[in-house]
């Protein structure tokens, strides 16, 4: 199951979600918000998603990952909207039978996940100036 | 080779939307593939990305640059992804 809010992500409770008799390990990624990137200091990110293709992409990922790693239980959640330093932006979980499933389809998630869901990410700066994040590499140039 | 001019509804995200100064435009387009709307709309509001690491979906599904378009579609043109 994937998922896009606009609220703050619970991780306690996602957890509570995935609860499975046959699982004998469970595995998480909380990607949250911080206050640098590429030596610029970072007041908040403000993300966009796309969500109609967040949900079809992201359930394909989980497919992908299923077909992989054989887990019992995966879900995942990303924030959108303006994110303050320490937020949570996005959180995965896996429950397996055994660790090696959970480690790698939560990696395999994440990882996908980054590359592949409509989603954007903008960086506020100290000083009041914003950028698109990665469109420098299809730009040609930089929007900071 | 002439393609008949075909009606394109256009959505524009993050960057492209900024760039655009709007989310969404219908126009009448010389196009036979998605890449070509993509030229096409970047000429249009004076952009000069290129399509390298963009995405484009066709209504509301995934494409390719190389997929065909018809008249009708709506054409969703997304800039670099970053989620996480």
């Amino acid at each position: 199951m994937i998922e896009v809010t606009s609220a703050a992500i619970d991780a306690e409770l996602l957890k509570r979600a995935l609860c499975n008799a046959g699982a004998g390990g469970f595995c998480s990624f909380e990607g949250w918000v911080r206050n640098e990137n590429d030596g610029r200091s970072v007041q908040r990110l403000e993300y966009e998603a796309y969500e109609p293709l967040v949900i079809a992409e992201g359930k394909k990922v989980l497919a992908e990952a299923q077909q992989r790693f054989p887990y019992l239980e995966a879900r995942c959640v990303h924030r959108t909207g303006l994110l303050e330093i320490g937020d949570m932006a996005v959180w995965v979980g896996v429950a397996s039978a055994h660790r090696d499933e959970a480690f790698k389809a939560c990696r395999y998630i994440i990882d996908e996940l980054k590359v592949r869901l409509p989603i954007w990410k903008k960086e506020h700066y100290v000083g009041g100036d914003s950028g698109w994040v990665n469109c420098e590499r299809c730009a040609g140039h930089g929007q900071r | 080779m002439n393609q008949p001019v075909k009606t394109i509804t256009v959505r524009y995200f993050a960057m492209f939307r900024e760039h655009a100064g709007l989310g969404e435009e219908t126009l009448s387009l010389d196009v036979a593939t998605a890449k070509d709307v993509f030229e096409q709309t970047r000429l249009r509001h004076g952009s000069k990305e290129p399509n390298g690491h963009c995405k484009v979906a066709i209504n509301d599904e995934m494409a390719d640059w190389s997929s065909p378009v018809s008249d009708g579609d709506t054409v969703l043109l997304f800039p670099p992804v970053a989620g996480g």
